[in-house]
């Protein structure tokens, strides 16, 4: 009984302390979940593997060695090598980079663009009918025919435009961001609805605050959490729909192997080489599934009504 | 007017007023596809002979209409869509004398009408991926209420993850790995899909049965595992509800409340869901059709846009966009008839 004292004294003087920010509780809660840990681990991983691997492993994935061509697991290829001779680890790296870099950007662009409708539309009544008739139409779109239309046709001008890397590039990630905005766009805009009603907004509206500062000040950080959890999903799908594009033959050209590219030219070697389709799906895969369960971890963390528990 | 009555006009005018939604969205996206493909380069007569002359050519291209303003030949294309193929569509698979006459939608790289290859193609896809999702739906909602009866016992557990995986592991990669076991090692099945092949007797049926059994499975994988994820949610949203706890109350027996009580109400947001998801389904299954060399229409789709047949694209993607506004409808008045909460709105 006597310990409990000096407890309660330490308690007060923790309160009187600056109250802390509440990213602190999200990550708290954010720690409990173990398949969200997990995730965090994997996909850390993945992008070391990526980004940082390829200083360790100093290999050209473009070198033409024709008589090491076909070669299994060895130290000097630990995933082997393909037709051409060129090694199979080198280029997971490469393929990885391109793959991770596809699907962040691609995220972040189709993000910026859902927010921005979302919140135009849910703050500014007179966009709103028109803006959200636009986003069902967005969802009435056979997205993935499109895609592949959209490739088919631009892909010339483009390579024309901007070479062929930068310009195959920005034509998959602008391609998969116009196709991916719409349900970040309409659970903002849900969500500033709401806001909108609030007193916090009255009262900076009543000290003449203009609506611009008002969306970016006070709205947006307050819809942080759904576009958190949307742009996790966001990430995994954009690299799934750009190994589909490549898997199908429209995506990345040979020269530059994502991991759906490497899929897709593996497969003639399916029944031969079986390593050379498993490594890319095996690394799709896991990347998609730790994203994936970095989001469910993400949306109960953001969750205050089971934060509190 | 009795109060049923007045239900059934409500819901009339509910489906009329999504009808008036849908159909200006199905015409705007026909404009859409209609335009975005009528930019494309590539033209009919350019893999013509060059041989032939000039003023020859200029004949052939106004004979294919290609001379025309954009929206004329945006209405024309509408006629020859809407009308003209469908109706010939119907006569073939139908016998009945319903074709209308008129130009039909030639498709660039077999000089034969879209509508008689997609009436070709229909089947294979329609087979595939209506067994895929049936199968899908099958698994997918008693491991649904078995894993939110049981939240968190092993089974929940082992289900939700393995429908995280389902759900992670793209098609593509998952048809390899089928192909490369059961076919490439195991050799169960083959790993491409025989569509000359006919069901006449007892083997030649489970022929069909193997060869399509790999397709099918990856579909309804896939599916099952996203389809149980909403109805263990959906399930989870309902047993805590006080109904629930009222049929408890009055003594029924557990299955009684689980089955009829929770199962019919949680079923609501679930039927609408699999009513959304049968396009989403058709687009998918491209992929799909893909890995095993089955003939359907994303594999009409895919060789089409790879040799730049425009015509055949449009019509395909026109297609998948009425299967979505049609299907999107059809979850909208299922959703009004299943709760009528929702007409009031």
């Amino acid at each position: 009984m006597t310990d409990t004292t000096p407890v309660t004294a330490a308690e007060d003087v923790h309160d009187l302390r600056p109250p802390r920010n509440q990213w602190w509780d999200v990550w708290d809660q954010f720690k409990s979940h173990k398949g969200a840990m997990a995730g965090m681990f994997v996909f850390i991983s993945i992008l070391l593997f990526v980004f940082a691997g390829p200083w360790v492993w100093q290999v050209d994935p473009g070198l033409i060695d024709i008589r090491s061509r076909n070669q299994g697991s060895s130290w000097a290829h630990p995933m082997g090598t393909d037709q051409l001779g060129r090694d199979l680890l080198a280029r997971m790296m490469y393929g990885g980079r391109i793959s991770v870099a596809v699907g962040l950007t691609a995220m972040l662009l189709g993000l910026v663009l859902g927010t921005l409708i979302g919140v135009l539309a849910g703050y500014f009544k007179l966009m709103d009918g028109p803006l959200m008739r636009v986003t069902d139409l967005f969802l009435a779109l056979p997205l993935l025919p499109l895609l592949l239309i959209l490739v088919t046709l631009f892909r010339d001008p483009l390579e024309g435009a901007f070479g062929q890397a930068a310009g195959v590039f920005a034509l998959i990630v602008v391609a998969i961001a116009v196709t991916s905005w719409m349900q970040t766009a309409r659970i903002v805009r849900g969500d500033v609805l709401a806001l909108k009603e609030r007193e916090f907004v009255l009262a900076a509206r009543s000290i003449g605050t203009p609506a611009r500062r008002i969306s970016t000040r006070h709205i947006l950080p307050n819809v942080m959490s759904p576009i958190m959890v949307s742009a996790t999903l966001g990430i995994a799908s954009a690299i799934i729909t750009e190994s589909a594009l490549s898997f199908l033959g429209l995506g990345f050209p040979p020269d530059f192997p994502t991991w759906g590219r490497i899929l897709y030219d593996g497969r003639d070697w399916i029944e031969q080489y079986p390593a050379r389709v498993v490594w890319p799906g095996v690394l799709i895969s896991l990347t998609v599934l730790s994203v994936n369960y970095i989001g469910d971890g993400l949306r109960d963390a953001l969750d205050p009504r089971i934060r509190g528990r | 007017m009795t109060a049923q009555a007045a239900g059934l006009r409500c819901m009339f005018t509910y489906t009329l007023r999504r009808l008036a939604f849908a159909v200006p969205t199905v015409l705007v996206i026909s404009l859409i596809v209609f335009l975005m493909l009528d930019m494309a380069p590539g033209d009919p007569t350019g893999s013509l002979p060059l041989t032939i002359p000039l003023e020859v050519r200029e004949q052939i291209r106004a004979a294919l209409g290609l001379g025309d303003p954009v929206l004329v030949r945006y209405f024309k294309w509408l006629h020859m869509m809407v009308i003209i193929e469908p109706s010939h569509m119907l006569a073939n698979a139908t016998g009945w004398n319903v074709a209308v006459e008129g130009p039909r939608i030639l498709s660039w790289q077999t000089r034969s009408p879209v509508g008689d290859i997609i009436v070709q193609r229909i089947p294979q896809t329609l087979w595939v991926v209506g067994l895929g999702y049936l199968f899908g739906i099958l698994i997918a909602v008693p491991i649904g209420v078995i894993s939110a009866y049981k939240q968190y016992s092993w089974f929940d557990q082992t289900g939700t993850f393995v429908s995280m995986v389902g759900f992670s592991v793209p098609t593509f990669f998952t048809g390899v790995v089928f192909i490369l076991i059961f076919s490439v090692w195991l050799g169960w099945f083959p790993s491409m899909y025989d569509t000359t092949h006919r069901v006449r007797d007892w083997d030649s049926f489970l022929f069909q049965v193997r060869q399509i059994a790999m397709p099918v499975a990856v579909l309804a994988l896939f599916n099952a595992s996203q389809i149980s994820r909403f109805m263990r949610a959906s399930m989870l949203d309902n047993l805590n509800q006080d109904y629930v706890r009222t049929a408890r109350a009055k003594g029924m027996a557990e299955k009684t409340v689980l089955l009829v009580h929770v199962l019919r109400n949680s079923m609501i947001p679930v039927v609408t869901v699999i009513a959304i998801g049968i396009p989403t389904v058709f687009t998918g299954a491209i992929i799909t059709e893909q890995i095993f060399r089955v003939n359907g229409l994303g594999d009409a789709l895919i060789r089409a846009i790879y040799v730049s047949d425009w015509p055949m694209v449009q019509t395909i993607t026109f297609i998948f966009a009425i299967l979505i506004v049609l299907f999107n409808l059809i979850a909208d008045v299922l959703y009004g008839i299943l709760d009528p909460r929702i007409r009031y709105d």
